[in-house]
Formats: structure tokens, sequence, C-alpha cells
């Protein structure tokens, strides 16, 4: 087995480890944090953080970061939230309950497109593109809502049923739909050319158009399936919370999301990441995020609890990455 | 397998090539027989790389045409010249780190839609073959990271076999192995012409290019000189055919007093690099510092500035034994380093050119820890006027100018902390003729005012021009130390090119 596959599994088996550890220092002291309906409460948390982290993580390991998600997911939302709320006024009919999900996944396609476009074809740096659209699109939301929150009663009941009904085993649409999205990427990451091509633009970006792939047209689909990803994630967060509000909606969501992909192992320094790291990391996210309010932690201290979760997974990301490379040495003549 | 009346499998017509106006090719004709492992010769700079290159569509020729098996083609990328079967391998191969062995051999082939399945079980097969093939023994599916250079290379050529090329150009592959690898290397070299494909070799060994390649074609100033069978050469006509060309006339050093010695370096050795390096130099001295690229120059100098220090030995400065582990040490014993790649290691690109000159000298221009900028300005401004740096601004950023007139700033900034020890690594490469002679007045002035000055430099002429001494390295050991009266271009060379090898590994 060689050093990076190593690395990798042992740094998957890290965060499997530090999950087992965590959830077991809670139950010591909360033993009803070890209970199925825990962990019901924690699956519960993180579907919209997985489905973004999918589409972060094939960003991440091409070498780029998607700061904007979380106002593609608020204005994806938004837009579908006035399609049920407005339906009748603009095309006299009511659309059926589903609509939301085909026009938010294209909408936060089409937001993710210009992400890429505008990395692309004036060569710069997606953290500031992205940060600049971060901005863009949310204020965008507050503009065609008029800065005016969707309510409950336009929210379509199956689609807040998503989240509440169950085919099997007492367990949510939305999270099979999470699991779902990350089989997908899998595939599609591990099984198409075009996957592998994102991790070798990510490894070598100078080597890779000498190669033949077709370097823009790869970034523009990578940004685009994030945008869609966000987007998705917009149209269950109508379903999970049965609003959608302009200014609250996805606010901060990127942090969680890059947070998750890098706990999950995927190296800022592209080329390198997993969907199953992807997946624990969100996993362990959620369990922190569940076993905050148990152990009476108020929500003041969650973000500086997130944020020290992240450095921490930076320094271990740093250190493995050194030991890698120190393995990498010129051979002597 | 290469008879007489075969026709080229490629010929390149009147091919020319220049860089920034600098003509680095000129009207070169060759042709290059199928089956047949061609070797190119020159020193460097003289245009053998610039050739290679141009076929495999990295550079693209100013002038000229290249026909492949009797049509024009148009060599306009690297991927274009896969196509052709035509691949580069490069001294330390370009690769994806974080893929494995097979995916690296298969990556960027056209086959297949975006979405199209990847046949791991038919890709790892493939590699297996293709590796198997070259009788070296490489798991394809770990990643690429960690390999050895030499089985990196080894995935390069199962790569030019992948795509089932038909000339492999060899890019100084020789130079990072080991002995044994090389004759793995060339096993497989010559397994690849007996099945009649061409390669293209390029190196500084004479021994090597005589034990593997058949016919040689020797570049001197960008120009073609000779293309001849390897038998008909003797390693003297060869060498006088590299360096012949006339000596240029070039501005001798003033005379300078020679003084006690300035710099004394005693057994100095890091494995790998070079080896029980002995010499010294006296104020007033210029001590040149010739052999090939990769004999270990660079390391020497680098080791005495405490970049990379050296394992073993001493070193002495003004009489005083020093240990110096780190450039600031270096400076503060009034060493100073003008590096060879000035690009990586030599300037601030973006910072302006009075930033770039105070640079060495914080505690001058801010002797509290906050820049006084009058003293910063007037520092540089002298610089400028002394070294007669040629710029818009003193503010313009360093980037805008010369290759010249950067070179100039940096020996500007490393004469401020005023060195009793300077080392020039290539001070005028990729430099135009004229700012090289003001280069060389300078040294001169340099030494004249008492510094010791250690010069390295693959330019024979300069080291004849300037230098006192010439020391000569090969191979990580010190092979000559010839006085300037005797010093000829010859004697250089001969003590340049490694003769017997293998001995030091």
């Amino acid at each position: 087995m060689s050093l990076i596959r190593t690395l990798l599994v042992r740094r998957e088996a890290g965060i499997a480890v530090m999950i087992v550890l965590f959830c077991l220092a809670v139950g010591a002291f909360r033993p009803q944090f070890l209970t199925l309906d825990q962990l019901r409460i924690i699956l519960l948390l993180v579907p919209l953080i997985m489905i973004a982290a999918m589409g972060q993580m094939m960003v991440i390991v091409a070498r780029h970061v998607d700061l904007s998600i979380g106002s593609t997911l608020g204005f994806s939302a938004m837009v579908s939230g006035m399609l049920y709320r407005f339906d009748v006024d603009w095309f006299g009919f009511d659309v059926p309950w589903w609509t939301g999900i085909p026009v938010s996944i294209v909408v936060g396609a089409g937001l993710g497109l210009v992400n890429g476009l505008l990395i692309q074809l004036f060569r710069l740096p997606a953290i500031i593109v992205t940060l600049g659209t971060l901005s863009l699109y949310r204020g965008l939301t507050f503009i065609i809502s008029n800065a005016k929150q969707i309510d409950r009663q336009w929210i379509p009941s199956e689609l807040k049923g998503l989240s509440q009904t169950s085919p099997v085993f007492g367990t949510p649409w939305i999270i099979f739909i999470a699991f779902g999205v990350a089989l997908a990427t899998y595939l599609f990451l591990m099984h198409t050319r075009m996957g592998r091509q994102i991790y070798a633009i990510g490894s070598n970006p100078v080597a890779a158009p000498l190669r033949g792939i077709k370097v823009t047209q790869v970034t523009l689909v990578v940004f685009t399936i994030s945008g869609a990803l966000a987007g998705l994630a917009g149209i269950l967060y109508a379903s999970r919370w049965g609003f959608v509000n302009p200014s609250n909606t996805g606010s901060g969501f990127e942090f969680q999301v890059i947070a998750a992909v890098v706990i999950g192992g995927v190296s800022i320094n592209g080329g390198v990441g997993s969907v199953l790291g992807t997946v624990l990391g969100v996993l362990l996210l959620g369990c922190v995020a569940a076993a905050l309010p148990l152990l009476g932690i108020p929500g003041t201290s969650q973000a500086a609890i997130y944020g020290a979760v992240i450095l921490v997974a930076l320094v271990i990301d740093r250190t493995v990455r050194r030991q890698g490379i120190a393995g990498f040495k010129r051979v002597q003549p | 397998m290469s008879e007489a009346g075969a026709s080229p499998l490629l010929s390149a017509r009147g091919t020319s090539k220049s860089f920034a106006g600098v003509e680095v090719l000129r009207n070169v004709d060759l042709d290059l027989m199928p089956g047949e492992i061609h070797a190119l010769l020159g020193e460097n700079g003289a245009g053998k790389s610039t050739f290679a290159k141009i076929i495999a569509g990295v550079h693209r020729p100013t002038r000229g045409t290249l026909q492949l098996g009797g049509t024009t083609v148009d060599v306009a990328s690297p991927v274009v010249a896969q196509k052709l079967g035509i691949t580069l391998i490069h001294q330390e191969p370009i690769s994806f780190p974080d893929l494995s062995v097979a995916e690296n051999l298969v990556l960027g082939r056209s086959d297949g839609a975006p979405l199209g399945r990847v046949p791991w079980a038919a890709i790892n097969r493939d590699a297996r073959r293709l590796i198997d093939l070259l009788g070296v023994r490489i798991d394809v599916t770990r990643p690429m990271r960690g390999l050895s250079i030499a089985d990196q290379q080894m995935v390069e050529i199962a790569r030019a076999l992948a795509s089932d090329s038909r000339l492999i150009i060899m890019d100084e592959p020789t130079a990072p192995l080991t002995p044994k690898e090389v004759e793995t290397l060339f096993g497989i070299a010559r397994r690849l012409r007996d099945e009649g494909r061409t390669i293209i070799f390029i190196s500084h060994r004479l021994e090597e290019v005589r034990a593997l390649c058949d016919r040689v074609t020797i570049f001197r100033d960008g120009n073609k000189i000779a293309t001849e069978a390897i038998g008909k050469l003797s390693d003297a006509d060869i060498i006088r055919l590299m360096i012949g060309r006339p000596l240029k006339e070039y501005m001798h050093k003033g005379k300078s007093q020679i003084g006690e010695v300035a710099l004394e370096v005693e057994h100095l050795t890091l494995p790998g690099y070079f080896d029980d390096i002995s010499f010294s130099v006296r104020k007033g001295e210029i001590v040149g510092l010739g052999g090939l690229v990769g004999a270990g120059r660079t390391d020497v100098a680098r080791a005495l500035f405490g970049v990379a220090p050296a394992a073993s030995g001493s070193v002495r400065v003004g009489g005083r034994p020093v240990t110096i582990t780190d450039p600031a040490q270096a400076i503060a014993e009034g060493l100073a380093f003008v590096p060879e790649d000035r690009a990586v290691a030599g300037i601030f690109r973006t910072l302006s050119v009075e930033q770039n000159i105070s640079a060495a000298v914080p505690g001058q221009i801010a002797p509290r820890g906050v820049i006084r900028r009058g003293v910063e300005k007037a520092l540089a401004q002298d610089a400028v006027k002394r070294l007669r740096i040629r710029l818009a601004s003193l503010r313009q950023p360093i980037g805008e100018l010369s290759g010249g007139n950067q070179q100039k700033a940096i020996l500007a900034r490393w004469l401020l902390t005023d060195p009793s020890v300077l080392i020039l690594d290539e001070p005028t490469r990729g430099i135009d003729i004229g700012v090289k002679a003001e280069f060389y007045d300078m040294i001169g002035e340099l030494a004249a005012s008492g510094r010791a000055i250690l010069l390295i430099s693959s330019e024979l002429p300069e080291l004849l021009a300037l230098c006192d001494r010439v020391l000569v390295m090969s191979e990580g050991r010190l092979t000559a130390d010839i006085a300037r009266a005797e010093a000829t271009q010859e004697k250089i060379m001969s003590a340049a090119v490694p003769q017997v090898r293998g001995a030091a590994a």
C-alpha cells in the first residue's frame, strides 16, 4: 500500500476515531447522547452541509475554493420560495410542489457558472471572485425578495414532508438524498474521466494543459456543480425549516461546509481528497453541533468551536503534507 | 538499423528561435533517422535544448520547417507532439504526484467522453504491462509522489510507449541517476532503438554518448556545427568542436593588488553534491569556478553562504574559522552571494528597485525598526549611479527592468553590505553583450578595491578573461586549479568533462 493512500486511510481512520472518541466522551456526561434518537438528530443536522460539501470538495480538489455557496443557497431558495408565494399572481395557477427542486438546482448552477467564468476568463483567484459573489448574491436575494421572508404557509407541505416523512427506518428522505449525492459524487470523481481530470488539475495545474486536459471546461463544470448542489441544499433548506429568509438562509453556511471538507482530509493544496473523508468530516461537525446544546454550551459559543475544529484540522493537514513531501527526496547521483 | 539511403523520420530545415529578440538558434538543418540514438552536444546555452524543445512542441520556432515521415508538421504544443508520436522526457519529469502511476500513464489520452467510465482494471493492467516491458519494478497503483527520479523517468518512458512514440527525446536524463540506474536506462534506450524508434539523447558526459549513441550533432552558439557518426570523432575533436569559437575580446581586468587569504575552504563535503573541496581566495583575487551544469559548483556556493550547509569540512574567513549555517550569519561574516537564478532566488519581483537594493541592509535603513525613507532613497540612488543601472524611477518594480539591470541591482544590494568575499554565480547569464562588458569592468573594479571574488561561470571566455585562477569541478570534485597564464579553453573543458564515470557514486 502506497504512502499517500496509507496517509489518507490513516486520515480517514483518524476522523472516524475522533468521532467515536468525541461521542463516547459526550456520552460519559450525557448518556442520552448515545441513543438511536440522537443519531437521528445528528443525521438531520447534516444533509444540507453534506450536499454542499460534495461540491465544495470538488472545487478544493481542483485547487480552488467557493466561498459563495451560502449566498447561492439563499438566492436559489428565495427564487423557489417566491415561485411558491407568487405563482398564482404570475402564472395564474399553483405550480406543483416539486417545481422548486429543479428551479433551485438550475439557479444555483447558473450562479456557480458565473463564478467559474469570472475565474477562468479573467484569471482571477477563486477566493477573491467568490468573496465578491458571496456579497453580490446575498444582495441580489434582498433585491428580488424586497427583503421579505417567505413564510411557512407558502412552502408546500409535500416539500416539507421530505424532511419529516420517511421511506424506511424512520429516516427522512432528505438524509437519503444527501447520501445519494455523496454516492454520485464518488462515482463521478473516481470512475469518470472528468472526475480524474479534476484531481490532475489540482495536483499539477501547470502540467494539466500540457497533457491535453481542458482546464477551462473542467473548472467551469466544477463550479457549476458546486453551485447546483448549493441550489439543491437551498430548496432542502425550505423543506427542512419551512421558510426562506433573505438574510438568515444560508448565512455562514460556507464556513461549516469548508470546515467539514477540510476536516475530512481534503487538502487545500489540491489534488487530494475523498468522498468518504468528507462524509466523515460532515458527521464529525454534526456530532459537535448536536452535543453542544446537550452539554449546556450556549449557541453563542458554537462559532468559536467550529473555528477551533477547523484550525485543528488544518494543523493536521499541514503536518501530514510536510511528511509526504519529505518522502519525495531527490535521488543523489 | 540506420542504413544509408533510408528516409529520415524527422527533418528540420532552417530551424531558428529567438527569445526577446535574442537569437538562440540559427538555421539548424538536421535529419534524424529511424532506429538511431542521436546525441546533441554543446556547451550550456549552445541551443541543443532549445532545439529539442522545438521538436517536442514546448517552444515554437521563429522560422523553419519540420517534416515528420515526409510530411510537414506544425508541432504547436506538447499535446500535438504526443499525437505525432514525439515525447520529451524531462530530467525531472513533470507528473501528477497525487495520482497513481497508472493514471499518470493514461492521463490526457483523448479517447472517450468526459463522463465516460474510467476502466480502472484495464488501465492498471496496461500500465503493468508497459512497466514490465521496461523490465523495472514499480507498483502502478501507488501515487507518483515518492517515486525516485529514475522511476519517474521510467514512467515517462512508459508513457512514450503507451502513445507509441516514434521519437523520444531525453534531455540530460542521466544527471540525477546512479550508475546502476543509468545502465538500466541505456538498456531500455537500446531496445527502443532496435524496435526502430529514434532517440535524441542530450548529455554532457562524453563517455555516455560514446557508449550509447550512433550519431552526434554538435551545437555552438545557436548554430549546428557538425553531425557525424560517433566513431569518427575523438573526444578531443568533440571538445574542439564544442568550444571552437574565436575568443571574444573582453576588457581585461585592471591590475589589482593580491593580498592575504580572505576565504579558505578545506575538505568541504556534502554527500551527494560535492566531495572534499579545498581552495582559497585572496583579497583582490578573482578565482573562477568552471565546470558543467550539475557539477556541484552552485552547491558549494550555497554551502559557503549557509543556504544548504556542508556536512563536513572547514571554512575560514579572513583567517578566522567560521561555521556558517544560515545566510544571515554569512552576511555578518562579510560574505555576499549573487545567486544564479535571479528570478527565483534573487529579486523581489513586485517590489521597487529601491526596496530590492536596500533589502540586504535592514539595519542601515531602519535603525530602530522603522524604515527611514530618506536613507533608503539615498543608498539606492548612490548605487544606481555607481553601477550605472538604467531605470525610469527608483520606485519602479524591479521586474520591469532588463535582466542585466536587475542583475546590477542585486549586485548593488550586496555591495551595500560591504562584503569582503563576493560569490557570483553565473552573473552574466541571460544578459546582452553590452551589459556583460560593463559587468566585467565592475567585477574587475571590485577586485581592485580589495575584495575576494569567487566567480562561477559556464562561459569559458569569461573565466579566461576575468580570472586570476580557474578551479574546475566535475561531478562534485575539484579536478583542476589552473593559473591564469596556463589556462586555455581546452584545459578547462577536459577537466570539466567527466572521463570515467561512476567512481563517485
